[in-house]
């Protein structure tokens, strides 16, 4: 069942999204080399709490944190943990979602820590940009197919891969919503966009090979081969002629200094 | 948090149906309609109902699915 939000519970998406991304700034504020994941969930958990909502993400399906912080390897659901330490060269995507007025917000960045390799700056541009075309696709009318197509046209173009088993989801009163957002797909397939729905766009774009592996914990799932992930999420909603993205990076990149 | 999509699934056949087709039901609960891989069909895998079977599914069409592994 997918839901049709009115106007005014996509203004309270906005403003749950506007928490997640806030935080996200702040988090961004604290990492460098030598930082433990754990300390960035700890940020990001109490000034979710000081804006007055609730961690989106902690407990859900027995989640232990406030965030995911995934590793170079690691493609998403990274277990924050106060054995993991930052290094030069690292690069971090951090997802973080927080719950108020009945809706969830969710939004994802993946950082850089310290001096990064060319052709990890390159993987993590090509995500971005493939955000974005994704994005585009995202008005009434069009299909779900061609969002994924979208996506994946432009990471494979460049020799990338798609992860097939993560995929976006709709977003709303639950974190997890109808319909599947694929980042993979043929143009015209899937069900048809229309005015009002609320999705998380999410393309996990690995730099080898697409296959991943699950890890023992039960969450963190690290590609294959071992070579680097990138990870980017918007929460849009689906308008006529132009997509409305509901969460914003402009925070994260005046952190950042971009 | 990116959800996790069933690309592969385990089920139990509860009907088989024409052009070796069959109803499955998946450890969720939900019920597919399921085709034989070419593969299983090549090697004459024969499945019957109450069979354990591995089924490959796409997020596209939650409908459908592929057996590609019948288990002892």
């Amino acid at each position: 069942m997918i839901f049709l939000k009115t106007d005014e519970e996509i203004e309270l998406l906005r403003l749950s999204n506007l928490i997640v991304s806030k935080t996200l700034a702040e988090v961004a504020k604290i990492i460098k080399p030598g930082v433990s994941t754990a300390e960035l969930d700890k940020v990001a958990e109490e000034f979710i709490r000081d804006n007055g909502a609730v961690p989106g993400f902690l407990g859900y399906g027995g989640f232990p944190k406030s965030i995911c912080t995934s590793v170079n390897e690691q493609v998403v659901h990274g277990i924050p943990s106060e054995k993991v330490y930052l290094k030069d060269g690292d690069i971090i995507s951090v997802d973080c979602g927080a719950y108020i007025n009945g809706f969830h917000g969710d939004s994802a960045y993946t950082f850089t820590v310290g001096e990064v390799k060319k052709e990890i700056l390159d993987l993590l541009q090509t995500t971005k940009e493939s955000l974005y075309l994704g994005i585009e696709q995202a008005v009434e009318g069009k299909r779900i197919g061609d969002i994924g197509n979208a996506i994946q046209n432009h990471c494979e173009s460049r020799g990338y891969s798609v992860v097939r088993e993560m995929i976006g989801h709709g977003v709303g009163r639950d974190l997890h919503e109808s319909p599947e957002v694929p980042n993979y797909g043929r143009k015209g397939n899937g069900i048809m966009l229309k005015n009002g729905m609320t999705i998380a766009i999410e393309p996990m774009i690995n730099m080898g090979k697409r296959q991943l592996i699950f890890e023992k914990d039960g969450w963190t799932t690290r590609t294959a081969d071992r070579k680097p992930s990138a990870h980017f999420e918007h929460s849009v909603a689906v308008r006529k002629g132009k997509a409305d993205i509901l969460s914003t990076f402009e925070h994260i990149e005046k952190v950042l200094g971009i | 948090m990116a959800k996790q999509t069933a690309i592969e699934q385990d089920g139990v056949i509860i009907e088989a149906l024409s052009n070796a087709m069959f109803r499955v039901e998946l450890e969720n609960g939900h019920v597919i309609t399921a085709h034989i891989s070419g593969k299983m069909r090549m090697h004459y895998i024969k499945i019957l109902p109450g069979d354990k079977v591995k089924v490959e599914m796409s997020p596209y069409d939650l409908s459908k699915g592929r057996i590609s592994f019948r288990y002892k």
